[in-house]
């Protein structure tokens, strides 16, 4: 079963991160990655820019509308994610509390089975 | 998950918005500071036990009001009542604070709070200061030491800029459009000097002032969360984004500087320039043009580049020149002038910039430029008197080292020709 692990967080937090601060949690989360990479479980890994760099282009009856901004103004945003191949949810669960306790800030996880999975071979 | 880290970012990322909101309820800044103080107090001493608040900027709007009005009552013991107004609303509870804090109020206040800081009477050293302290809540010491003054001095800028305020009338009323938008111009403004404050420092004062830049980055996010539909605002941000990401390069392990074309590109923090280079595609799609996005469009040709090499001299002449109508300045021209070098050699872009000298006399660039063209003229005894000049004019001993290197070159015959750069980094 492939599943989405989709990362929440208050991005005006993660965004004050020093950079050791940031180098850490990077190099904490590489090491909840790692195994799961050299088991075959962990498919491509994503980590978004900053909202205000997004455009969010909306379908009308007419032209699209395309907008500023992220498409909802939530209180946590969209901050990356990770797609895993697992047994069950337990198991993508028990990978998304690894990466909780690697992260160095609070946050959540959207955990979401996967309909279609596409892989291609962007460079 | 609450700890202390934690803790100490949410406070910090929320600040801007709380003060700004705790002002318009007090209308004073330092009662909003100290209500904020407060707040932060008392956040610290209850996320840990109870677990961090839905919305933590609510809670300590909530929280610091509260704390504000008790302390304006205890004062009252001994002077006046406050007016009603200031002490209304008391049966608020953290929810309905949430959900009546849409973007709009907050929008409204940050733009306040710092329209607030860069008070058109406070000269613009202050106003950075002031800002600094408000809005970022960076300590006095942490002030005064990326202003390189005592701690002191920096006490009574603040102070003395404080009282300007508190003098002056300050509208607390919501702005109209005409209203927002020229404050919004100044915001841009005083947040881009607070950039500088950092980009502009050399050699040992450089790792001092550094974290200016990184405030001013994140001063510009929050304004762009709240505005995501102005260009400028994208621009500023891309502009000051694409700055930053050479930060590592700019200076040699003995802290000299190294221009532009001679940094090592592999040092540029790609994830900035990304960032940087997304922002300003936003930002053209609008079709309003302005200077902060030429200046963006600029720095993003040279990032782009892969090699110096590669730089795209045409497009950046064409940048300039757009910029000098758009903002006509002395400093855009002699900015101009090193692309015009480039093109078509440095007897032009000398003509260009001869008229200035009455203007930029008294400016380190300008020297330093115009000796880097008579040099390649072959002009040495010009060449020479122009670099004396610059290193009588330098702002920092990193400075004048740079342009004692060209000097170093001339006395050696049959040096080679240092390429005309401004002294950017």
């Amino acid at each position: 079963m492939q599943y989405a692990i989709l990362c929440y967080n208050h991005e005006d937090i993660t965004s004050a991160w020093t950079k050791e601060e940031e180098d850490l949690c990077m190099q904490q989360l590489m090491a909840v990655q790692e195994p799961l990479k050299q088991q075959g479980k962990l498919g491509p890994v994503a980590r978004l820019l900053p909202t205000s760099a997004a455009t969010t282009l909306r379908k009308t009856k007419d032209e699209p509308l395309v907008i500023d901004g992220p498409f909802a103004e939530t209180k946590e945003q969209l901050l990356g994610f990770y797609v895993v191949d697992v047994e069950n949810l337990d198991e993508a669960l028990g990978i998304a509390r690894d990466l909780a306790s690697a992260n160095l800030s609070a946050g959540s996880y959207e955990i979401r089975p996967i309909e279609r999975f596409l892989p291609n071979e962007m460079k | 998950m609450t700890d202390i880290a934690w803790i100490d970012k949410a406070l910090s990322a929320a600040r801007p918005q709380a003060v700004a909101a705790l002002l318009r309820y007090f209308r004073d800044l330092d009662t909003a500071e100290e209500a904020f103080q407060e707040a932060c107090l008392r956040a610290l001493k209850n996320w840990p036990k109870n677990g961090p608040p839905r919305d933590p900027t609510a809670w300590l709007i909530f929280v610091g009001r509260n704390s504000g009005i008790d302390t304006i009552r205890k004062r009252s013991r001994n002077t006046a009542l406050p007016p009603e107004d200031q002490i209304s609303d008391l049966e608020d509870h953290e929810a309905d604070m949430a959900e009546r804090l849409d973007n709009a109020d907050y929008r409204d206040d940050v733009l306040r709070l710092l329209f607030v800081c860069c008070h058109p009477d406070l000269p613009s050293t202050q106003q950075i200061a002031l800002a600094l302290r408000i809005v970022s809540g960076l300590s006095v010491k942490q002030i005064a030491r990326a202003f390189i003054v005592g701690e002191s001095a920096m006490e009574q800028r603040i102070t003395r800029a404080k009282a300007r305020i508190a003098k002056s009338d300050v509208p607390f009323e919501a702005p109209d459009a005409v209203e927002r938008a020229e404050r919004f111009a100044m915001v841009a403004a005083m947040v881009y000097l607070v950039f500088n404050e950092g980009y502009s420092a050399t050699g040992d004062e450089a790792p001092a002032r550094a974290p200016l830049c990184d405030e001013a980055i994140r001063l510009a996010r929050l304004l762009l969360r709240l505005f995501p539909a102005e260009p400028e605002m994208m621009g500023l941000l891309a502009l000051m984004l694409i700055q930053h990401s050479r930060m590592p390069a700019r200076f040699d392990a003995d802290g000299h500087i190294v221009l532009l074309e001679d940094q090592d590109r592999s040092l540029w923090n790609r994830l900035m320039i990304n960032e940087g280079l997304a922002l300003i595609d936003k930002a053209m799609r609008h079709r309003q043009p302005g200077p902060y996005q030429v200046q963006a469009a600029i720095a993003a040709l040279h990032a782009r580049a892969a090699k110096a090499e590669d730089t795209d001299w045409a497009q950046i002449d064409a940048l300039y020149a757009t910029l000098e109508i758009m903002q006509p300045s002395p400093v855009v021209t002699l900015n101009r002038s090193v692309a015009v070098s480039k093109l078509s050699g440095a007897a032009d872009a000398l003509a260009l910039i001869e008229p200035l000298t009455d203007k930029l006399g008294g400016y380190f660039n300008f020297h330093g430029v115009r000796g880097a063209y008579l040099l390649q003229l072959g002009r040495k005894a010009e060449a020479r008197e122009a670099f004396d000049q610059a290193i009588a004019r330098a702002n920092s001993a990193a400075e004048a080292a740079h342009i004692r290197i060209h000097l170093d070159r001339l006395m050696q015959d049959g040096a080679q020709a240092p390429e005309p750069a401004l002294a950017k980094k």
